[in-house]
């Protein structure tokens, strides 16, 4: 332990750390942009600066370390001012178009300007014109809204490693841009949307549907359906002010009604219904049909990702469709001909954490019936945004149930919003499968938590079972050069494009006030809420789901029939360009 | 060996330099470096040259293309077959560089960063070029010519032409 003075007041912190760290534990919160704890120092945008006495300049306290006897101070009359104007220029490049702007109100800049007494513009100056990239089906680039902080880039490249992102040019031309100033669209963009996340102003939001739906479901000729991602229950409450780790499952349902859609399905029933699917798809690779490991298909970023930058692993990724499109595939034909509709005459919209699935529903190999299975993706964002504009109390609201027959779900469809749930669903049932045994323990520790790379192993019927979890493109890379290295190491990979799993999803609501995107507190508590409906679940186990076991004997046989390979399955190929992740180098 | 190295075609060319580059630390780090034999080899770097040194060099392509348009030095267009530099340093501006220019401008009719129709010249900007004694000064390739005037600038632009 050091000393070191704050303000004149002495504080004793660890050694080893910044001056913006140490200041955090003692509760001076050093305002801050470009900075995000997960992401590598930039120092980009200088908003963090303290004095430092004895040291020439103002420094950077992201990127400045703590020594003995240091004296710093955060809140000086000069140091304010300068803080000031330092914000106050970067708002000089920036529209003033915040009453119109997609974050307003939920911006960090805005937020900023105001916590540092910017009333009045004294700048005026050269501001960029760019146009903004509307090319991709998920994410909106608006490169006049960028102030360059890098946090897009840096996600990109160091959690995601799809490298889509760079700066391009420089000074006042500096651009955040894919390579070669190319469309989104024909970039190696995953549309994981985590640039959305991190991002504190509107360079980047996703492609926005709401203005359509709420056209569409003004139509009365048209039977408007409605699923709901397990993951958007556990995170639209912090989009209404409430804590993380609040789940409102009958809550949204109530919403959604209200909105004016007729039927809202459970995307929780599809996923019991990709357990049934690929947990058999697994049993029967296991009994040699097919390559082992099987990786998981659910993860829409991870399926681009793995078109571009793993295209060798293609026959590895189980041919399951996502619960989404399991459960859209299953509205246009099981359900249309329950309630005697042409498929034309049904909205089918999904309502997603993730912007990725705006680019599944696009995939021509989905459709149905020669129809887009999925009609629209809303994300929790825009879904939050809609009720709340419909004047529609979601906090104060009486819930009410899915509906029938595709809504009710196990708790092994619950978890499959977070990193390690899709695993933990499928071992509760294939081991049943397999062993004809109950398994006893169904919640499997060693893959729950959020450590990048997650390992487990179950024993069925005395087989040795092992498994791996990854969470984030970064971390699948690394289980994946693993199994490539070693391809008998793991027998079944679960792999979720975003960190965290779905509950992180490049769709969920915008840190609020004081927190930080992508804060793994805040996603412990999404994670949380979705354990918290699994345990109190009677059914938690996906193939003792009565309405699954009926959709079966109505309608698909059994798993992997051929009625079941015709709408639940799907296959990937190769893609162009192809992606590069960059090999890090070992030390020599 | 000027008959040897037309029969090795610049792909190869390029590649053989990175394959140098691979045995050095830290390859990646050689980016510049092969960047500039790119442009040397090929005159200026496209889409086809950046995307062979990422798959090649295992760096994205998102890295590259922020280099390449960082460096004032790296071209991304074709170039003309001569460049000329214009100094519009403070002692060429003083002593008359923006006449120079103009005149250029006039007879050429091309812009910063544009080539002549024939393909013969591109016109740069420079900001000293290290010879203010000779004010005002422009460069053609790897030559200076100083102390200007527009008649000068024509007759030099001729000898180019022939």
């Amino acid at each position: 332990m050091i000393t070191i003075y704050i303000n004149d007041k002495p504080y004793k912190v660890e050694e080893g750390q910044t001056i913006m760290q140490a200041a955090d534990k003692v509760g001076f919160r050093i305002p801050r942009l470009c900075y995000h704890p997960k992401l590598s120092i930039e120092g980009a945008c200088r908003v963090c600066i303290v004095e430092v006495e004895g040291a020439k300049n103002y420094v950077a306290s992201c990127a400045f370390p703590v020594s003995e006897g240091m004296k710093i101070k955060t809140n000086s009359e000069e140091l304010r001012r300068a803080r000031r104007d330092i914000v106050e220029l970067i708002l000089d490049n920036h529209p003033q178009d915040c009453h119109t702007c997609e974050r307003d109100g939920i911006c960090e800049l805005q937020r900023l300007a105001f916590s540092m007494g910017i009333r009045k513009r004294h700048f005026e100056g050269e501001r960029k014109h760019y146009e903004k990239d509307l090319s991709s089906t998920s994410v909106v680039r608006d490169p006049n809204k960028c102030i360059l902080c890098g946090r897009c880039v840096r996600i990109c490249s160091e959690i995601q490693k799809a490298n889509v992102l760079g700066h391009a040019h420089r000074g006042f031309k500096t651009v955040v841009m894919p390579a070669y100033n190319m469309p989104f669209s024909e970039s190696v963009c995953t549309t994981c949307g985590q640039c959305i996340n991190v991002c504190p102003t509107a360079a980047f939001v996703e492609k926005n549907y709401t203005q359509e739906l709420f056209q569409k479901l003004n139509d009365k000729s048209i039977v408007k359906i409605a699923q709901i991602a397990p993951s958007v229950r556990a995170a639209i409450g912090e989009a209404f002010g409430l804590e993380a780790g609040k789940a409102m499952e009958h809550e949204i349902v109530a919403a959604l009604k209200r909105l004016g859609f007729d039927y809202v399905f459970d995307t929780q029933f599809s996923a019991d219904l990709t357990i049934m699917e690929e947990g058999s798809e697994f049993l029967e690779r296991l009994q040699g049909k097919g390559k082992l490991p099987m990786i998981t298909s659910c993860s829409s970023a991870w399926m681009k990702c793995l078109e571009q930058f793993h295209p060798d692993l293609i026959e590895n990724v189980s041919t399951a469709k996502s619960p989404m499109s399991m459960m859209s595939a299953m509205i246009k034909t099981y359900f249309a001909q329950k309630i005697k509709r042409d498929p034309k005459d049904i909205l089918s919209v999904a309502i997603m954490c993730c912007t990725a699935k705006k680019y599944e529903a696009s995939r021509p190999e989905l459709m149905v019936e020669g129809l887009p299975a999925t009609d629209m993706v809303i994300t929790t964002r825009e879904i939050a945004w809609m009720i709340k504009s419909s004047g529609i109390d979601l906090l104060d609201i009486k819930g009410e149930n899915f509906d029938e027959p595709l809504g009710l779900s196990s708790g092994a469809g619950t978890i499959f919003g977070t990193t390690g749930g899709v695993m933990e669903a499928a071992i509760r049932t294939a081991y049943e499968l397999y062993t004809g045994e109950t398994l006893l323990d169904i919640e499997i520790a060693d893959i729950r938590g959020f450590k990048g790379v997650k390992e487990g192993k179950v024993i069925m019927d005395g087989k040795e079972i092992r498994v791996a979890v990854a969470h984030g493109l970064g971390n699948a890379n690394e289980v994946l050069e693993i199994a490539r290295k070693d391809p008998s190491r793991y027998h079944f990979i679960e792999i979720m494009g975003c960190p965290g799993g779905c509950i992180g999803g490049g769709g969920q609501p915008y840190a609020g006030y004081n927190s930080i995107p992508l804060d793994e507190e805040c996603l412990k508590k999404r994670a949380e809420a979705l354990y918290g409906l699994d345990r109190n679940k009677t059914i938690r186990r996906s193939h003792e789901n009565p309405d699954i076991q009926r959709i079966y004997k109505e309608f698909l046989g059994r798993p992997l029939s051929p009625a079941a390979h015709k709408l639940l399955h799907t296959h990937y190929k190769a893609k162009e360009p192809r992606g590069i992740i960059p090999v890090v180098n070992a030390v020599l | 060996m000027p008959v040897e190295l037309k029969k090795v075609s610049k792909k190869d060319a390029l590649k053989k330099f990175m394959d140098s580059c691979k045995s050095l630390p830290n390859p990646e780090s050689q980016l510049i470096a092969i960047l500039h034999k790119a442009q040397e080899i090929n005159g200026y770097l496209n889409k086809e040259l950046m995307d062979d040194i990422a798959l090649e060099m295992n760096i994205p392509t998102a890295h590259i293309w922020g280099v390449a348009t960082f460096y004032h030095y790296f071209k991304l267009v074709p170039q003309g077959k001569h460049s000329i530099s214009v100094c519009l340093g403070t002692a060429c501006y003083v002593k008359g560089a923006e006449e120079v220019l103009n005149t250029i401008r006039s007879e050429l009719k091309v812009n910063f960063g544009q080539t002549t129709e024939d393909g013969l010249f591109t016109l740069q900007e420079a900001r000293c070029l290290g010879a203010c004694g000779l004010a005002p000064v422009i460069m053609i390739d790897d030559r200076i010519y100083g102390e200007l005037t527009p008649k000068k600038v024509i007759e030099i632009l001729n000898t180019y032409r022939k």
